[in-house]
């Protein structure tokens, strides 16, 4: 099994460790990928804001970059998986759309054929290599550990473009999370939005919702979150003491990447995770699975 | 088919709180979740209380919460319901104060309505544009179709925490006036949802989008206020330096620069700098901070990217 890695900016930048554990934990389960370092920025569906064409532009070159590699694009992002999954679902249907962004990458004689698929490490993992393969990768069970799932907006929402779980009732990261033997934690707001894109602006609007989700998931008993998406990754670790503040609760419910929480049942060390990176400590889950850091 | 339907049940003159209740009947292939309150109401129990005119979701009064999604009852059939979730639980509508049953006050949601105006304010017949009259249809998209049903305010997740937000279903309305050829104060009308409670206090999380029975796609008609407040040049509020420095630093690097952005984006506000300084320093600390002003930025690709927004804003220029 082989992908095209689009990274997305937030692997390279504010969270290293997603970067560091995907690299990890694809080689474990034999997916070979090739980096795609030439790719640029999605447009996060702030791009779309300013202008859809130009959103779908870049876009459309990325897709280039990997058809002429002869690979699927895997994404390791929610944001990414959503702006990119709705721009090429777009291209592939929307009559003339396709000829029309060519002519903009026509000087760099670069074009599109509309022959990529473009799938989230969390579709690929439940799709295609199966969490049953999966489970036989775990060297240690995360037996002790109630997880709660955080789905966040774009791997969801709007589902007529994405369509790989059901947005009123998804279920593939609980999957994960059952094959890593841990236990997941059902609460409302697995699927409501992290509020990230609110919280240069309107900071007290985007940690009410991280209070208000984190909060749920803990009276439910969950020891810690999982992720699919770095932008929630960031908002619920780094504004989790303020939003705690607000709402006059102590949260400390540490927030792993997709893939930090399977490299840790593989047997990955925290360090090799980049678990050190994260401003709420992991220590608590950390110890729960008996492991030094 | 004999099924259960768990039913979300609040007498504020006799009950504290709510509770759920649970009705058996028997139902056939298509029966919808309407017909089965319709039922129970006239066949089990007369106290049930629910909302709902047209049975053809027109008139946009029985939304409600099912299966914790918020959906018009009379087009909702219980079967499908049944197959996708293992159960069919009805509640009353979230983010609006319950009056009984399943019937929600809608005072909240008609007041935000009314404070986008929701009337023209037209130009002399003669200023109209006929050719952009012909094409107004289209650049409504889609708004019009909205039965103020309430169900994408009921879904939205900043409604929810923050009870100043015009909301989805008036924002749509908002660039249903915004966008007519005859409307005389689309600048005014711009000007008017800049503030706290206005465009760009939606966090863009599609949940109206989804939930709309009636595809009206409210959040895109937010977008497309704000695309038309920076094109019209109200380009200082916080909302619109987000967008424009994000585009700004995509064209000059290629990949977002998570260290300049924020510096982009608050400007010389000094309060927003300093409240977000501390977090700064401790991403710093962690590694999660990269270097602002390196000297070679840009994604090796740079050169294409750059070509590509050269050709987009060539278009643009021809287009006028």
């Amino acid at each position: 099994m082989k992908y095209a890695l689009y990274t997305g900016c937030a692997a390279k930048g504010a969270c290293p460790e997603l970067y560091q554990s995907t690299m990890h934990v694809t080689k474990r389960l034999g997916i070979e990928v090739v980096e795609m370092l030439n790719a640029s920025c999605c447009g996060a569906g702030v791009i779309t804001e300013a202008d859809p064409d130009l959103a779908l532009a870049i876009n459309a070159r990325t897709f280039a970059q990997a058809e002429a590699l002869g690979l699927n694009i895997m994404t390791i992002c929610g944001t990414c998986q959503g702006v990119m999954g709705m721009a090429n679902h777009r291209l592939k249907t929307e009559e003339g759309l396709l000829d029309r962004i060519n002519l903009m990458l026509a000087p760099e004689g670069v074009k599109y054929n509309g022959r990529v698929e473009v799938k989230h490490l969390l579709w690929i993992i439940v799709g295609e290599i199966g969490v049953e393969a999966l489970q036989r990768h775990v060297t240690r069970p995360l037996e002790n550990l109630r997880i709660a799932p955080f789905y966040g907006c774009y791997i969801l929402r709007p589902s007529k473009y994405l369509g790989f779980d059901d947005p009123e009732n998804p279920v593939s990261l609980e999957k994960v999370i059952s094959a890593l033997s841990a236990h997941p934690v059902d609460y409302e707001g697995k699927t409501k939005c992290c509020g990230f894109p609110l919280v240069l602006e309107k900071e007290l609007i985007a940690i009410g919702m991280v209070g208000a989700n984190l909060k749920e998931a803990k009276d439910e008993g969950a020891d810690a979150l999982v992720t699919p998406c770095p932008l929630c990754h960031m908002n619920l670790d780094i504004y989790q003491e303020r939003a705690g503040k607000k709402i006059g609760e102590k949260l400390a419910l540490p927030i792993f990447h997709l893939p930090q929480l399977i490299g840790l049942a593989m047997g990955f060390t925290p360090k090799e995770l980049g678990l050190p990176h994260h401003l709420v400590s992991t220590e608590n889950v950390v110890e729960k699975i008996q492991l030094k850091v | 088919m004999r099924v259960t339907l768990h039913i979300q049940k609040f007498n504020p003159e006799t009950d504290s709180k709510p509770h759920e209740e649970p009705y058996r009947l028997d139902i056939g292939r298509g029966t919808t979740v309407l017909e089965a309150l319709m039922r129970l109401k006239n066949e089990t129990d007369g106290t049930l209380t629910f909302r709902y005119a047209c049975r053809s979701a027109i008139c946009g009064s029985c939304a409600m919460e099912i299966n914790g999604t918020e959906k018009l009852a009379c087009m909702t059939q219980i079967r499908p319901e049944l197959e996708r979730h293992g159960e069919v639980r009805v509640g009353p509508l979230k983010n609006l104060p319950v009056i009984k049953d399943l019937v929600v006050g809608m005072q909240p949601f008609w007041e935000k309505v009314r404070s986008i105006r929701p009337w023209l304010d037209p130009l002399p017949h003669e200023q109209v544009d006929p050719i952009a009259m012909r094409n107004a249809y289209k650049a409504f998209n889609n708004v019009e179709a909205c039965i103020m049903c309430g169900a994408c305010v009921a879904a939205c997740t900043v409604y929810e925490v923050s009870k100043g937000f015009a909301g989805p279903a008036a924002l749509a309305k908002a660039w249903r006036f915004a966008a007519d050829p005859r409307e005389a104060a689309v600048a005014e009308r711009l000007e008017g949802l800049q503030g706290d409670g206005g465009i760009w206090d939606c966090t863009r999380c599609n949940y109206c989008v989804e939930v709309c029975p009636k595809d009206v796609k409210p959040m895109e008609a937010i977008i497309l206020l704000r695309r038309a407040s920076i094109q019209s040049g109200l380009t200082q509020t916080m909302g619109s330096r987000h967008i424009t420095s994000f585009v700004d630093i995509i064209r000059h690097e290629g990949r977002l620069n998570e260290g300049l952005m924020p510096m982009k984006v608050i400007g010389f506000r000094i309060k927003d700098f300093l409240r977000i300084l501390p977090l700064g320093i401790k991403m710093f600390l962690k590694g999660k901070v990269p270097f602002p002003f390196k000297l070679k930025p840009a994604i090796p690709g740079i050169k294409q990217v750059r070509a590509i927004f050269e050709a987009r804003s060539q278009e643009k220029r021809k287009k006028g």
